[in-house]
């Protein structure tokens, strides 16, 4: 039983890496604008059927 | 000759339909040069994809006049403009309002491509904003706005955004949401061993210790702005929400830390962290959805940022903050005066709607004071700068009492008046329970105490309102109803009477209001047609001029206007005359609808058909809202248009002519006497006083960019016709906040029962606390989102 006092301390550290990452997206003001990504995030096939196309030419 | 029917054949760039000259380029059809030579750019860039993300996604670029960016060329604007400039790469917010679809993302952000000096570019779409990062010593700042202008996104650069105030994004809420967070999570995992009775000594109080020390971030960092709140409140004898939660917060945690340390029990550190973290969550939601709405413009929106100023015959462009007293400024056709002045040189035709609310085109004689804000059409004219641009009478109007009149928050004064209350009651309720059961001992009387202080939540109060109040505000944003805050939906509510102007609101300033009966000009007819117009006071004239495409503006040689007949104008030996038929070609012509005859060189052309066109479903509109509210129409036209008004308004409602700003002023406060509750529907520019003076003032527009300082909301013209729909959402609205108060008070009843009782264990208040912050909160967004849906909102 003692084992559990090991898994908690692993699993706090553990969630503090979490938490760690957290504050870090906040402060890399992933935070403010959180509606342009999922639109951008669609561009990259047009690239990529743009170079498809190119290549087939 | 009537000449319509033209094929249909809409612009590949900016989708319109395109009348008259249809311009072809590889198969393609555009409606103008502007289209094409923008389609050339991204062609020749390979920024074709632009046209593959959305249909049509282009702007139809305007008329660039070309010295329209010098002033950026000025080293003091340029360094308050960028926001920051390291080793020769800057970089630079704008503000483009014509961003409105994916391709235009997707374009701004490929503008490397364009320009290699450009290094980056990127788009957040729901400010509008792009942030630019170039190489400051290959490329200037003007050139890059120009690229941005040349494509159709020209950014909007005005006094607000130098003077910069700062916007600083809340991260704070976020920091202390996820501390909160990261606390509950683990506190509620370590206090399991508490709910399912485990009766291990020292693990217990391993869990014990480890939720005090997660617990003391909470209490020091995330909950550290009601504390303050609370204190403050107390401190200046004012109560708000904050002090019955702090009272909470406080017993909350200083009880389960003596539980702990004194070994009596585990404490209630789970629900302590919980409420903080639920209450973290609405500000936050509170703060993003506000966030959205920005909308708080004042005059400097309005302003240019630079005029032409003339110095030893040399014309320059200084921007407008360096005006100095004497200065000679050249205003240019369509242009804001932007300091009080003297007319010097030329013909002045101002119109003052933006100040003083009269859609009347004044004409100035040379040495006639000129106050800023008027807009000058016309030939160029020269005046000479009196005052400087904080010293202008319209600063100071801006500046009045009048325009800042701030509202009472009548639901945060409800809350306020609820918070006391609540505080006073809780207190009495738990001393009361302290007292009697001191016969139990002191110790029980203790717990009671603070069992009674910890679960009397005002949760509601904090949770509800921002949950409701912010989901009601997005679904009237998505809904093109934009509010200033959530004080309107209350104000909303409690309407009773609604009062609307007409010009502009029920009729609409569409470009189909004017048709073109004729023969067909042609491109150097329409200049001339256009430069006869511009030079006209007359209204229908400035009615025609603005519904001409952009076009290149003559001066005329000779220039002559017969009051009430029309005008003559002599531009490159060519005379046009525009007005009644019985002027322009002597025929008398009995059609009394307002038609404006047009002859080149004496050669008849056609004319122009000007009929008022009222929105759509007008008539519906004003059925609909006269069953629940009073209505009246104060127009500053004539009363041409009564006989048909009257048959839509019904017959108790006043409709009045010819109101000047000041009839309608008089009018408001008198029903305001009578205790009405007051609704002004207006176009935001000419109508400035009475909307700020009505309860709430709506103004409607077809562009909801432009500037209109003295509402409380903008609604898009295309949804006026919804109106009662959106009055009778935020009378729903504020109903579900007096629900949610209601289900917030229950569950306290049920929570003191247990509390008054010594029978609140730390596992009933954690059920009990966080269950009924949850449920208001669900309460809250799905009534919100029943109710949207019944008005066909969402």
């Amino acid at each position: 039983m003692s084992v559990i006092a090991v898994l908690i301390c692993i699993s706090l550290a553990v969630a503090l890496i979490f938490l760690a990452a957290f504050l870090w997206s906040v402060k890399n003001g992933q935070y403010s604008d959180t509606y342009t990504p999922s639109v951008r995030m669609l561009f990259d096939d047009e690239i990529k059927k743009e170079e498809n196309i190119n290549k087939e030419k | 000759m009537f000449i319509d029917n033209q094929m249909e054949v809409d612009c590949y760039h900016c989708g319109q339909a395109c009348s008259n000259d249809v311009i072809k380029l590889e198969n393609k059809n555009f409606c103008c040069l502007g289209c094409k030579t923008v389609y050339e750019i991204l062609n020749q860039n390979q920024l074709c994809t632009y046209y593959s993300i959305e249909s049509n996604p282009g702007i139809k670029p305007q008329e660039i006049n070309k010295n329209k960016f010098n002033y950026l060329d000025d080293p003091k604007i340029i360094k308050e403009l960028l926001s920051s400039e390291i080793d020769n790469i800057a970089m630079v917010n704008f503000y483009i309002p014509i961003i409105h679809c994916s391709s235009c993302i997707w374009l701004l952000e490929n503008l490397f491509k364009v320009n290699a000096a450009i290094l980056s570019s990127k788009v957040d779409f729901l400010k509008k904003e792009v942030t630019v990062q170039f190489k400051s010593d290959t490329i200037t700042l003007k050139e890059v706005v120009t690229i941005l202008s040349s494509l159709g996104y020209e950014p909007s650069i005005n006094l607000s955004s130098v003077d910069k105030k700062n916007i600083v994004t809340n991260k704070e809420t976020y920091y202390k949401l996820g501390i909160a967070g990261f606390c509950f999570g683990n506190i509620m995992l370590f206090s399991f061993p508490e709910y399912l009775s485990i009766d291990n000594q020292f693990y217990k109080n391993l869990f014990a210790y480890l939720n005090l020390l997660l617990s003391i971030p909470v209490l020091l960092y995330s909950a550290r702005g009601y504390l303050t709140s609370a204190y403050k409140g107390l401190k200046y004898r004012f109560f708000n929400i904050d002090l019955p939660l702090s009272i909470g917060i406080l017993a909350l945690f200083f009880r389960s830390a003596y539980e702990v340390i004194s070994g009596a029990g585990a404490g209630f550190f789970d629900s302590f962290s919980g409420l903080i973290f639920f209450l973290l969550i609405g500000k936050a939601f509170q703060e993003r959805t506000y966030k959205m709405l920005n909308f708080d413009r004042d005059y400097r929106s309005y302003f240019p940022l630079s005029v032409v100023v003339v110095k030893n015959n040399k014309e320059t462009s200084i921007p407008v903050s360096n005006i100095r007293i004497g200065d000679r400024l050249l205003i240019h056709n369509s242009e804001l005066i932007p300091v009080d002045s003297i007319l010097i040189n030329g013909n002045g035709v101002i119109d003052y709607s933006f100040v003083t609310g009269e859609s009347k085109l004044n004409k100035l004689a040379s040495g006639s004071l000129i106050y800023a804000g008027g807009k000058h059409f016309g030939s160029i004219i020269e005046v000479e700068a009196i005052k400087e641009v904080s010293q202008s009478y319209l600063t100071q109007l801006w500046n009045n009492d009048n325009f800042n009149k701030k509202k009472e928050d009548k639901l945060i004064s409800f809350t306020n008046f609820v918070s006391k209350y609540f505080t006073l009651a809780i207190l009495i309720i738990g001393f009361l329970a302290f007292f009697l059961t001191l016969s139990n001992g002191l110790g029980y009387s203790v717990n009671v105490l603070t069992a009674v202080l910890i679960v009397a939540c005002p949760c509601a109060l904090a949770l509800s309102i921002p949950f409701t109040f912010g989901n009601i505000l997005r679904i009237m944003s998505n809904n093109k109803f934009y509010l200033k805050n959530i004080t309107i939906i209350q104000e909303l509510a409690k309407i009773n009477h609604i009062i609307f102007d007409k010009t502009g609101t029920i009729t609409s300033n569409n470009k189909s209001v004017i048709q073109y009966f004729g023969d067909k000009l042609n491109q150097y007819e329409n200049k001339l047609v256009f430069s006869t117009a511009s030079a006209s006071t007359h209204p229908l004239s400035k009615l025609i001029v603005s519904n001409m495409s952009q076009t290149e503006y003559i001066n005329p040689k000779n220039y002559m206007e017969y009051e009430g007949q029309g005008v003559i104008s002599e531009i490159e030996d060519n005379y046009i005359k525009l007005g009644s038929s019985k002027f322009v070609s002597g025929i008398h012509n009995n059609d009394s609808g307002s038609k404006v005859f047009l002859s080149i060189n004496d050669c008849s052309k056609g004319y122009f058909l000007i009929k008022p066109e009222y929105r759509t479903g007008l008539n519906m509109f004003i059925c609909e809202l006269k069953k629940d509210y009073s209505l009246s129409l104060l127009s500053g036209d004539n009363n041409s248009e009564k006989n048909f008004l009257s048959k839509i308004f019904p017959n108790e409602s006043n409709l009045l002519f010819n109101q000047s700003p000041f009839d309608k002023l008089n009018y408001i406060q008198k029903l305001k006497a009578k205790g009405q509750k007051i609704l002004m529907v207006g176009d935001g520019l000419n109508d400035a006083g009475a909307l700020n003076n009505s309860d709430v003032g709506i103004a409607v527009s077809d562009d909801v960019h432009s500037f209109s300082p003295a509402c409380d909301a903008i609604i898009d013209s295309n949804v006026l016709y919804r109106l009662s729909d959106f009055l009778k959402f935020s009378k729903t609205g504020l109903n579900i906040i007096y629900l949610s108060f209601f289900i917030s008070f229950l569950y306290n009843i049920v929570g003191l029962f247990f509390a008054v009782q010594g029978l609140l264990v730390p596992l009933v208040a954690a059920i009990l606390m966080p269950l009924s912050s949850i449920s208001v909160i669900a309460f809250a967004s799905l009534s919100v989102k029943y109710a949207a849906k019944r008005y066909n909102l969402e």
